[in-house]
């Protein structure tokens, strides 16, 4: 095991399939010499060349479909997106044509892409560069939905990610690149679908994905110093939803809780609720909470931000509500 | 005229002859409500397809547009798939997925129609992106509308496949109309391939009902793109024969102009370049029958099809 970055995970499985894989190539704004604005792409430039990490002008739209394109003839484009924020100028190519795509032919063709890209508040970039868009993606069918928390996910799913023969959306968080964690130095995959059980307990199931996993883990051990055992699950993929983990650790708790930076309206947390209430509602002894960030743009003060995006404290509160 | 060039002039006529009758037949059946949804036919522009795919290899990838039953037969599809997809049936080449606005056949390298107007230039830019990676010297032809000219995304493309020296032809079918707007006033200029001078490429426009003039003005672009130059941007000016699809009448195209065209029809163009070149009309006539007879044969085909399994379709969609 060694300790590596989030950011360097996810740069070692793009480099392990570069180099297993002549097919695999990166396509995307500044992610060449400059290696990318939150440095996924450091150093891969000089390994593989500007044949195969390649800078685009400011052509979003364009770039997309174009990875769309090149997947369909065999190749597998990792396609990266600065910030999700800019991918609205690319959702043509995204829900009409890559989702549809396997559909539309009839099985013929297959759509086998990565679009990589990363959101979330905490930095104080204003309202065009702290979305957290994941729900515009998860609407539609025929994409994959991907957003990892640890360096270890960050690796094992982006590797699965790029061999998965279908578009998938791989959101990354930016307050995660520079987190920590351990990851095997032998080669591993994790498959796509299957959620993690970051903690285990027995009081509450506290569902949750991204860089709010760390939030639950911190506010989990609170709890814990209350004498509440919070389990906390990071789906990992939210499509395809690990559902069976969700259903088996609220039928063991009782009690759930969904955790989210999107805004609660139409956000995935109603989607796992709503799940939850049909599937196992007499499993559960009092109704879903959510807990997700406000219906509001991002703005700019940093205080103000920190509001917006659910706290430590806000999920402590929302299972001391619960009792 | 040689006899090598008589033979291609008589696949060209019969291939630009099935694409109208194909057309004039499934507006039939359209109006007898076997085929339902948006129809948008190609007739009046069937030399463009006929002229550019004619100078293609067989492995030379296609994007096809709204409008692109055309260039699907163009590329030698079986009309009878091609029919029964737009009956939405079982054996057609998408399973009745797709419809007229989406007819794919990767088997035959065409990457397929593209609902969205433009929508299919970013695909087919990054298709000749994915050539050049794997060192093909397969070519990609992004065929689109004057319409889609006016779109974000060509300019883009056409930037992109010219800095990177992509292997694609990008061919506007310049048929005057985006729906209903005429494209006078949709840009100042005249020849659209005076837009390749932006981005730094050659450009070409060509009178888009003359089959054999297109035919010939693809050995240049086409040795470009297979060497490494780069892309070429050909407008072929054409006119549509009716509305934007077969419900719309059309009536804001002024009749003097579509008479005009009319009198230059490219199917008329190509009978009298074979008569030039001292093919019989008994000769002409026989290839008239042949396409009647595989017309019938799409429609008889398309009829008799069953339609796509509900549980089948159930299952697959089980996992999305």
């Amino acid at each position: 095991m060694a300790m590596l970055k989030y950011r360097d995970a996810l740069r070692l499985a793009i480099k392990e399939e570069m180099e297993r894989d002549p097919l695999v190539f990166c396509i995307g704004e500044g992610i060449g010499e400059r290696g990318g604005s939150y440095k996924v792409t450091d150093q891969l430039y000089k390994q593989f060349g500007p044949g195969r990490v390649i800078d685009t002008p400011i052509s979003e739209a364009s770039f997309v479909g174009m990875a769309a394109g090149a997947a369909i003839v065999g190749n597998r484009p990792i396609v990266e997106i600065l910030f999700v924020d800019f991918a609205c100028l690319a959702m043509d190519q995204v829900i009409n044509q890559a989702a549809k795509y396997h559909f539309m032919s009839g099985g013929q063709g297959f759509v086998p892409m990565v679009l990589r890209t990363q959101g979330g508040a905490g930095n104080s970039l204003a309202a065009q560069h702290s979305q957290s868009l994941e729900a515009l993606f998860y609407h539609i069918p025929g994409l994959k939905l991907v957003m990892p928390s640890t360096p270890y996910d960050a690796k094992g799913l982006l590797k699965s990610s790029i061999r998965d023969s279908d578009p998938v959306v791989f959101i990354e968080h930016k307050l995660l690149y520079m987190t920590e964690g351990e990851v095997p130095e032998q080669e591993y995959l994790i498959p796509l679908g299957k959620a993690d059980v970051k903690r285990e307990g027995t009081d509450v199931t506290l569902v949750t994905y991204s860089h709010m996993t760390l939030k639950c883990l911190e506010a989990a051990e609170r709890l814990a110093a209350e004498g509440v055992e919070a389990e906390v699950i990071d789906l990992r993929t939210l499509v395809p939803m690990d559902r069976d983990c969700i259903l088996a650790s609220v039928k063991k708790t009782g009690k759930l809780v969904i955790v989210h930076e999107a805004c609660k309206r139409g956000g995935i947390g109603g989607d796992i609720a709503a799940m939850v209430v049909e599937e196992a509602f007499f499993d559960l002894d009092r109704p879903p909470v959510r807990i997700a960030g406000k219906n509001t743009p991002i703005p700019f003060s940093l205080n103000l931000e920190k509001l917006c995006v659910p706290s430590v404290d806000d999920i402590v509160e929302a299972v001391r509500s619960l009792g | 005229m040689n006899e090598a060039n008589a033979d291609l002039l008589r696949t060209m006529y019969q291939v630009a002859l099935t694409i109208r009758r194909f057309e004039e037949a499934a507006i039939g059946q359209y109006r007898l409500w076997n085929i339902r949804g948006y129809f948008h036919p190609y007739i009046g522009e069937e030399a463009i397809a006929v002229g550019v795919i004619s100078a293609l290899q067989p492995d030379d990838y296609i994007v096809s547009t709204h409008r692109g039953h055309g260039h699907a037969i163009a590329k030698g599809h079986d009309t009878r798939l091609v029919m029964a997809e737009l009956f939405g049936k079982a054996t057609g080449y998408c399973k009745g997925r797709g419809g007229s606005m989406h007819v794919s056949n990767l088997g035959q390298f065409n990457l397929g129609a593209n609902g969205i107007v433009g929508g299919g230039i970013p695909l087919a830019t990054g298709a000749a992106m994915g050539m050049k990676q794997k060192g093909s010297r397969q070519v990609v032809v992004s065929f689109f509308s004057d319409g889609a000219s006016n779109n974000g995304v060509f300019h883009e493309c056409v930037n992109m496949a010219a800095i990177y020296r992509l292997p694609i032809l990008y061919v506007i079918e310049n048929n005057h109309y985006a729906v209903s707007t005429p494209v006078e006033q949709s840009t100042l200029l005249r020849d659209l391939s005076k837009r390749s001078e932006s981005y730094g490429i050659p450009g070409l426009s060509l009178d888009g009902n003359d089959a054999l003039r297109i035919y010939q003005a693809m050995a240049e672009p086409l040795r470009r793109a297979r060497v490494g130059e780069g892309p070429t941007l050909i407008e072929c000016k054409t006119y549509r024969h009716g509305g934007h699809h077969i419900n719309d009448p059309g009536a804001y195209m002024p009749k003097e102009d579509l008479a005009r065209w009319k009198a230059h029809d490219p199917i008329d163009v190509l009978r009298d370049y074979l008569a030039a070149a001292g093919v019989t009309e008994a000769a002409i006539q026989t290839i008239k029958a042949r396409v009647e007879e595989e017309v019938a044969k799409a429609v008889e085909f398309a009829s008799q099809s069953p339609q796509p399994s509900e549980v089948d379709f159930l299952q697959e969609i089980a996992s999305l």
